[in-house]
């Protein structure tokens, strides 16, 4: 009788404890990624940038080359080696502080360069390393250590609603909202990053996924309790869907990514099919 | 080094008229450039213009970033591919990049960025400068670090200081940083635009191209665990020692017998050595010292200048940024006078002659 493996750690993923808190979507998140990276097979040309905040250990977990970026920049960076050498498979990592705050300058050019890259955005509504002050994504009344009354929309503005702002831009090729509060959602997660990375194997742009998850140890609630925060209160402000798809209708994974010069001739090809579900 | 051995190197072919900026961005070419990110600032919107032409003869990459603090770290993520790559900016663009210029050393990651300096502070002028000595030459931005600095003073020297700029920061992995001035950028000059030796081909072991067939390599300036960030610091440290001993460039003229020398970098250098000239149709002993490293400083060299002249006399356009490393290094033997002109003043050739022979008296 011959037994098939069906369950495994993914090839690019290493083999050690991770520091995050327990019940945290990173640990999830990175398994998700490493996963896409083994089913295209990059792992011999993939370089993962890292934000400032949590996951800037990327390097411990991932076993891929890595490269730390300063608070914001990442997709800066990831510019500056996509064009440098276009064969590499370049992904970004970064939080809702690092993508949608300080770096939204470079977030918002990179999307509108059309930069074959892709990246990651875990929006937990709050900066988790620096002790739960405001992000950009904290929701309406959301306490946090630096609004302790709750955030107010007259006074902080409204949360930032990235997945959509991303669709709006031609050179974004996907753009996904996903949860990782049921095994459900985790494999609609999964089905996004690798929809993700296909925009960019296909040179199509840039390929975007929002993670909604929770940051307990921000929140002060046992895992159970934050991910009922996600379904409850996280999805009602940041709709899951896919908000733009403009990958060609059949993608062949094992196309070969085209040098610079013809990478506007490979735009071309993709289509603008965006909806929201 | 003296700067003889490498800016004076007997050339053939034909010397082209040249404007400074375009010197500049052609030895970055012909040191194998692989790509150019930059913002628009005056005055230096030259460099940016010609290679966002000439880049694609050679096949290299020319984006033109959102901002300065964009533009270097599309630099960090080129370099650390293994790539040949600089910016340009000046005065403010500069001071925005210092957060990736940090980034850059800790890292240790090589690429040039040339700084045509602007006068300031805040918005300042387009009107030539040296104001932005100190925070060259110091590091600029956060945490314990230097660039290499270099300092042309001629079209020829903006050609082929950058071209020496990419091997320089390719040795050391460290980035190489040209401190120059609107009159140097815009002045047109004949020049050689070939350079006077090959580029270096250093291996890059480090960088990152993919994990194939080799463990995954990481590139951070973060170290969290035991005493790993100081020893990064020790590390670097150690480079900078190892860079003062081996690079150091200047250029001396009439010191052999002088009372006093001028010490100057760039333009205002230009017009001390007219000054220098005219004083010795004077009959005066007047010399002339030009740091060509700005970090390093020739320190050796101006400490056996300061040993056997009776005073020098420090010029730049600022109001005394090098004054104070001369001091350092000439010690309490020997008097350092001053002379400087800020926020986009250039001394006249008299007004240098006058203060010459003020301090020869």
């Amino acid at each position: 009788m011959t037994v098939k493996k069906v369950f495994g750690r993914p090839e690019s993923l290493c083999d050690v404890p991770t520091l995050y808190c327990g019940g945290c979507g990173h640990g999830v998140a990175h398994r998700l990624t490493a996963e896409a990276i083994d089913h295209f097979g990059v792992r011999s040309r993939a370089v993962g940038i890292a934000p400032a905040g949590c996951s800037v250990l990327l390097y411990k977990y991932f076993d891929v080359d890595t490269i730390e970026s300063a608070h914001g920049r990442a997709l800066a960076v990831g510019t500056g080696m996509k064009r440098a050498n276009p064969d590499l498979f370049v992904f970004s990592y970064q939080g809702d502080g690092d993508l949608a705050s300080i770096g939204m300058c470079e977030t918002i050019h990179t999307a509108n360069r059309g930069e074959s890259i892709t990246a990651i955005f875990i929006n937990n509504a709050v900066y988790g390393m620096t002790g739960g002050q405001m992000a950009p994504t904290t929701l309406p009344g959301q306490r946090t250590t630096t609004t302790p009354a709750g955030r107010c929309v007259e006074r902080e503005g409204a949360p930032i609603k990235m997945a959509e702002m991303m669709a709006t831009f031609d050179g974004v090729a996907y753009s996904e909202r996903v949860a990782l509060y049921d095994p459900r959602q985790i494999r609609r997660a999964r089905k996004a990053v690798f929809r993700a990375f296909e925009a960019q194997l296909n040179n199509c742009g840039l390929g975007f996924v929002e993670i909604l998850a929770p940051c307990v140890t921000n929140l002060k609630m046992t895992p159970d309790k934050a991910q009922q925060w996600v379904v409850e209160e996280l999805c009602a402000t940041f709709p899951l869907g896919v908000y733009k798809d403009a990958l060609p209708k059949e993608t062949n994974e094992s196309k070969p990514v085209p040098a610079a010069p013809e990478r506007a001739g490979a735009t071309a090809e993709c289509g603008s099919v965006a909806h929201a579900d | 080094m003296n700067a003889t051995a490498v800016m004076t190197q007997e050339r053939t072919g034909k010397r082209a008229l040249v404007q400074g900026n375009i010197a500049l961005a052609e030895g970055a070419v012909q040191a194998g450039l692989d790509c150019y990110f930059g913002y628009p600032i005056t005055p230096q919107n030259q460099v940016p213009e010609y290679l966002s032409a000439r880049l694609p003869e050679t096949g290299g990459v020319f984006v033109q970033a959102e901002s300065e603090l964009a533009s270097i770290n599309m630099v960090l993520g080129a370099a650390a591919t293994g790539a040949r790559v600089m910016t340009s900016s000046s005065g403010p663009g500069i001071s925005l990049m210092q957060e990736g210029i940090s980034f850059l050393a800790g890292d240790q990651l090589p690429c040039v960025i040339a700084n045509i300096m602007r006068s300031g502070p805040g918005l300042g002028g387009i009107k030539p400068t040296q104001g932005d000595y100190l925070q060259a030459t110091r590091g600029g931005g956060h945490g314990d670090y230097h660039t290499i600095v270099l300092a042309p003073a001629s079209a020829q020297e903006m050609f082929d200081l950058t071209h020496k700029a990419f091997d320089l920061a390719d040795t050391y992995r460290n980035p190489v940083l040209i401190l120059a001035d609107a009159i140097l950028g815009q002045m047109k000059e004949p020049a050689y635009l070939e350079p006077a030796y090959p580029r270096l081909e250093i291996k890059k072991d480090w960088a990152l191209t993919g994990a194939d067939n080799r463990p995954a390599r990481n590139i951070r300036s973060m170290y969290l665990e035991g005493d790993d960030q100081e020893q990064l610091n020790y590390t670097l440290r150690d480079k900078y020692d190892k860079i003062k001993k081996e690079i150091p460039m200047w250029e001396s003229a009439d010191t052999d017998d002088a009372d006093l020398v001028v010490v100057a970098f760039g333009t205002a250098a230009r017009i001390a050595s007219s000054a220098v000239r005219m004083a010795r149709i004077e009959g005066l002993r007047v010399g002339l010292f030009r740091p060509i490293t700005l970090f390093p400083l020739p320190e050796d060299a101006l400490r056996e200048l300061a040993s056997r002249v009776k005073r020098l006399l420090v010029v730049e356009m600022n109001l005394g940024q090098m004054l104070h490393d001369v001091r350092a290094v000439a010690g309490a033997d020997v008097d350092v006078a001053f002379h400087g002109r800020p926020g986009g003043g250039v001394p006249t050739v008299r007004e240098v002659l006058d203060k010459i022979k003020e301090n020869i008296a």
